[in-house]
């Protein structure tokens, strides 16, 4: 990495350490937005950018996080950090099925896509009619003001902020480490040409499978962090193709398969979106800001489609190689 | 070479700048556009865009006429209202409400939806700034542990059991009671919390008829011709029918095209009493029963909401979303003047004592209970009369008769 | 199975080849565009809102009864989606999936939330005279709104064919969606050939509109589901073949009726994902399409 881009990447990282002692409520609610969805699209983007599946059904996996983890808690008083694993394996498992179903039967593109919403879809009217799950009438977790408790992630949005800012440093070291390993160079193969790799002696469909599935292990940590922090998931919400798309925004606006790529896009996209919320609030009309955030989508995608980052990046002075 | 590592340096600075900025670019701006010192600033955060937004809307022109009726009732209190949009989204509620109170709101109020509430409840349990829930009907809200709530709606079992009771007056002031019935429900988070309630509540209830079944349908459904047919063929006397606006439509449109006349009440949804809903069912739709808290047609304030509303909003209805959003900021205004400061501790303090004998809604006075909730709120029979939801019971309410048993069909009094 | 069972039973499946009917000409549009230039048309719900907009204004401001403002309808949307590819989807034609996938997600964006801005939330239906009346056939009850719907979807779908199999324009469209090089090189003006392809779905989708406001009511946020049951009658029915978008419309429309006679109504929608599934996995190709043209 070139010593411009590590002085910048420092300087980010103090910042967003520090940031709670000098940002305000507002402020820190929406920069823990913008971690969320780094997050949570650079996970998709293990699965989208470096093995080429699209999937527009990964609020399956969050959604699946979430309510294994806080179900655990709400019933059995069973604490996140114990029921992240179940709440993992559960994801893995959901993955592993999407993913083999749907390499083993080799859909590619929109049919594999679509496999994904039906999934999702699937999950959401089971969990709709499940009573432990709380039915459509939703789980909800009980809070306690003034408590600052690590173990059973009740705590105020400081507390919370520190777990995703985490979590987003911890995934872009991971995503580093893969992208370097033998499985990134398998995955860019891939990617490249699936059928030579698999001449060449690529275990295309493992490396697929585990890109999968690694990627559903790390959405439903999200899912879990998520129904801590907002104490409520319903189905129709929490599995909802709305969620699935969010997902995907961050990583295509901000570069797919780059590292950060999904963290340029978070902060473009929910800027924009609150820059967007503040201008339409003087019109009072209803819709506008999303017709806006549209237009924005559209100018971005039709005159940046590799995204943002590698065109900033280009623009800033950092090596190429440094993605 | 060094000049230009120079000044891309400085560029990144500035880009990193420019970052910050823009998340936090929004406060002054704000600050800037805030009110006058002496009014109580009230952040209304509803869902007007986004799925919700038909009832959001609704709920907004509740509030837009508050300052006048309060006015027109000698009360003595000026809200800075302003409109916070929630997108129908928990996220988007949860940063707008924070932005809200750094924008300095002394009380929130919202937001209609359950998880947008409690995602709102949150921020405010964690400043300290106190929310009042004009809508929202989950139990949990008040059940969770927040101490900076309080809720002026009825939760789903409040809502069914006085819903049930009132059938009961129905059946004694006509004579006539149903020995079968049939449960139709819309299953999304209302519905299934009503169908949960009932399923609960009915061995106690004492209801003169049998509940036969219990159909719930998907709330996306376009057609539902095989539900009405299932309720059909368990020949009750009684459906009832849980549903929203466009789902009850096609619920009553089957009805009639099976030729199925069951006496037909609506034990507390929504829809049956909307606009649409009357319009397009037009004759059919009439002497439809619904149990709904409603606004009191007997009360000055009420009538004061009601002509200010019409003024500013002729081609909209006047319904319980309008109602109970102005009783939410009428609240705030009393908390206000009993706590005479807009210190949150203060205000809380009010809100839990408050006691608010004129307003809007029928049932008791407005009261808190230590749970946050208002355990007064009545529920009343609206009767589709004459193209409008009329309130025909309780008597001391009412402004029209029953009609009970309803009209068949092909009934000449269905005009 | 009792009586009374069988008859219930053949009522659903006869509403659902009504409704399918309907559903079958929507997924038409999106076959054609999908079968023959492989864009993925997220905003085809959208586009059948606003059909449904259209076809509501006419009727609610002018009386005209949604089966004449129809033909004015597809047209509108004829020419509006030959500029709309020609201007902004031309470039994204052999771009990868997803950036088609943001590309008419952002126009969907657009399109519903200026709906919600210009028309508001509320929902905008319209009132037939015929709306209450039924055709009866034996112990059958045909609702008469349906009917009349589905047969305009077969009439419509008939012309559909007729302009695919018989017009010189139809047959140059379905050699460039067969071969792409073989028709640039006979020296087929494949840019237009696109640009008319997607104006005749979206010509599709906005006479399904038509058709589907006398039997539903619209919102802005009825877009969504429409979409995706589009692509789920697609998939099922197999894309580019356009007896198989009908024939999807169908099954969908049955197997929903039906399942909502069978198991607990509020599942039917699952049951449409688990035969979504089933297809993809075992003859991903749907019902009619070939096996090549994947």
């Amino acid at each position: 990495m070139k010593t411009r881009a590590l002085v910048t990447l420092a300087a980010l990282l103090v910042f967003l350490v520090a940031a709670p002692a000098f940002l305000g409520g507002y402020a820190l609610s929406v920069l823990i937005l913008v971690l969320y969805f780094a997050y949570v699209g650079q996970a998709w983007n293990i699965m989208m950018g470096f093995a080429g599946q699209l999937s527009l059904g990964h609020a399956l996996y969050a959604g699946l996080g979430g309510y294994v983890a806080a179900g655990l808690y709400t019933h059995y008083g069973i604490g996140p950090w114990a029921g992240v694993f179940v709440a993992v394996a559960a994801a893995v498992v959901a993955g592993g099925v999407v993913g083999a179903l749907g390499f083993r039967f080799s859909l590619a593109g929109v049919y594999f896509a679509l496999l994904t919403i039906a999934f999702a879809e699937f999950t959401r009217i089971g969990f709709d009619n499940w009573a432990w799950a709380g039915g459509s009438g939703g789980m909800f977790l009980k809070v306690e003001r003034g408590v600052s408790d690590l173990v059973n992630l009740r705590g105020g949005p400081t507390m919370f902020y520190y777990v995703i800012l985490a979590m987003a440093v911890g995934i872009f070291v991971l995503c580093r480490l893969l992208l370097e390993s033998r499985l990134g160079r398998y995955w860019l193969a891939i990617r490249e040409d699936a059928e030579a790799a698999q001449a060449v002696g690529v275990p295309v469909f493992w490396c697929k499978m585990l890109a999968v599935t690694i990627s559903a292990a790390l959405t439903a940590l999200a899912g879990v962090w998520n129904a801590f922090y907002y104490n409520n998931l319903f189905p129709e919400t929490a599995f909802a193709m709305g969620r699935s798309i969010e997902m995907t925004l961050s990583p295509i606006i901000g570069g797919l398969g780059t590292l950060f790529g999904p963290l340029v896009g978070a902060v473009v996209l929910t800027g924009l979106g609150e820059l967007f919320t503040d201008i339409s609030d003087q019109f009072h009309i209803p819709g506008l800001k999303q017709i806006f955030y549209g237009l924005a989508l559209l100018v971005i995608i039709m005159y940046r489609p590799a995204g943002v980052w590698p065109w900033l990046a280009a623009r800033l002075g950092f090596t190429e190689r440094d993605k | 070479m060094n000049k230009k590592t120079h000044l891309t340096r400085r560029q990144i600075g500035r880009a990193a700048l420019a970052g910050a900025t823009l998340v936090g670019a929004p406060l002054p701006l704000r600050r800037a556009a805030a009110q006058s010192a002496g009014d109580l600033k009230v952040a209304l955060l509803l869902p007007t865009s986004g799925g919700q937004a038909q009832i959001g809307q609704a709920c907004r022109r509740g509030a837009d006429v508050a300052n006048a009726v309060l006015a027109d009732m000698k009360i003595p209190a000026k809200l800075a209202i302003v409109n916070y949009d929630t997108e129908t989204k928990p996220d988007v509620a949860r940063t707008q409400a924070e932005k809200a109170i750094a924008a300095g709101a002394h009380v929130l109020v919202g937001a209609f939806d359950s998880g947008q509430t409690i995602a709102i409840a949150q921020v405010a349990e964690q400043k300290g700034v106190p929310l009042i829930v004009n809508i929202a009907a989950a139990p949990p809200i008040t059940e969770s542990g927040y101490k900076f709530i309080v809720r002026n709606f009825p939760t789903a079992p409040m809502l069914l059991g006085g819903a049930f009771a009132m059938q009961k007056e129905v059946f004694k002031a006509s004579g006539v009671a149903p020995k079968t019935a049939v449960l139709l429900s819309v299953n999304d988070t209302f519905g299934s919390a009503m169908v949960g309630g009932i399923k609960a509540m009915f061995p106690k209830l004492g209801m003169p008829y049998e509940l036969l079944d219990v159909i719930t349908y998907d709330a996306a459904a376009k057609d539902l011709s095989v539900e009405v047919a299932k309720a059909k063929a368990t020949k009750a006397d009684l459906l009832m029918m849980v549903s929203r606006l466009t789902d009850g439509k096609l619920i009553v449109q089957e009805l009639v095209k099976q030729r199925w006349e069951p006496m037909l009440i609506n034990p507390g949804a929504p829809g049956t009493y909307e606009e649409d809903f009357i319009k397009t069912t037009g004759k059919y739709g009439e002497y439809l029963l619904a149990m709904e808290p409603w606004m009191d047609p007997k009360s000055a304030m009420t009538a004061s909401l009601e002509k200010h509303h019409l003024a500013q909003f002729p081609k909209d209805q006047f319904d319980l979303d309008a109602g109970f959003t102005f009783e939410a900021l009428l609240i705030a205004a009393h908390a206000w003047i009993a706590a005479k400061s807009t210190k949150p501790d203060a205000l809380m303090d009010a809100l839990r004592k408050v006691k608010i004998d004129q307003h809007v809604m029928i049932g008791g006075p407005i009261q808190f209970d230590a749970k946050g909730q208002n355990v007064n709120i009545g529920v009343a029979v609206l009767q589709n009369l004459k193209r409008a939801p009329t309130v025909v019971l309780p008597k001391e309410s009412a402004v029209a008769p029953l009609v009970f048993p309803q009209p068949g069909w092909n009934d000449k009094r269905r005009t | 199975m009792s009586q009374d069972f069988l008859l219930s039973l053949a009522q659903a499946i006869t509403k659902g080849l009504l409704t399918g009917m309907v559903y079958g000409l929507m997924a038409l549009g999106l076959s054609v565009i999908f079968g023959v230039m492989r864009v993925v048309n997220f905003a085809h719900g959208e586009m059948m809102v606003v059909g449904m907009y259209l076809s509501w204004a006419a009727f609610e401001y002018a009386g005209i009864n949604p089966l004449f403002s129809l033909p004015v309808i597809a047209v509108i949307f004829f020419g509006v989606g030959y500029v709309l590819q020609r201007g902004l989807i031309q470039p994204f034609i052999n771009r990868p999936e997803h950036q088609q996938f943001l590309l008419l997600l952002a126009v969907a964006t657009l399109v519903v939330n200026a709906c919600l801005a210009i028309v508001g939330p509320d929902s905008r239906g319209i009132q037939l005279d015929s709306q209450f009346d039924s055709y009866e056939l034996g112990p059958l009850v045909f609702d008469a709104v349906r009917v009349h719907a589905a047969i305009a979807a077969v009439v419509i779908a008939g012309l559909l064919w007729f302009f695919f199999t018989r017009t010189r324009i139809g047959k140059a469209i379905r050699a460039a969606a067969d071969n792409h090089m073989g028709a640039l090189v006979v020296g087929l003006d494949v840019r237009k050939l696109y640009a008319i392809t997607f104006g005749v779905g979206a010509a599709c989708v906005g006479a399904a509109g038509a058709l589907m406001i006398t039997i539903v009511p619209v919102t802005p946020f009825l877009a969504a589901e429409y979409t995706l049951l589009a692509f789920v009658i697609v998939i099922v029915g197999g894309l580019g073949s356009m007896t198989g978008a009908l024939l999807g419309g169908l099954l969908i429309g049955v197997s929903e009726a039906v399942a909502g006679l069978l198991l607990e109504p509020s599942l039917k929608s699952m049951f449409s994902f688990g035969l979504l599934i089933v297809v993809l996995l075992l003859r991903p190709q749907g019902l009619m399409g070939r096996k090549d043209s994947r």
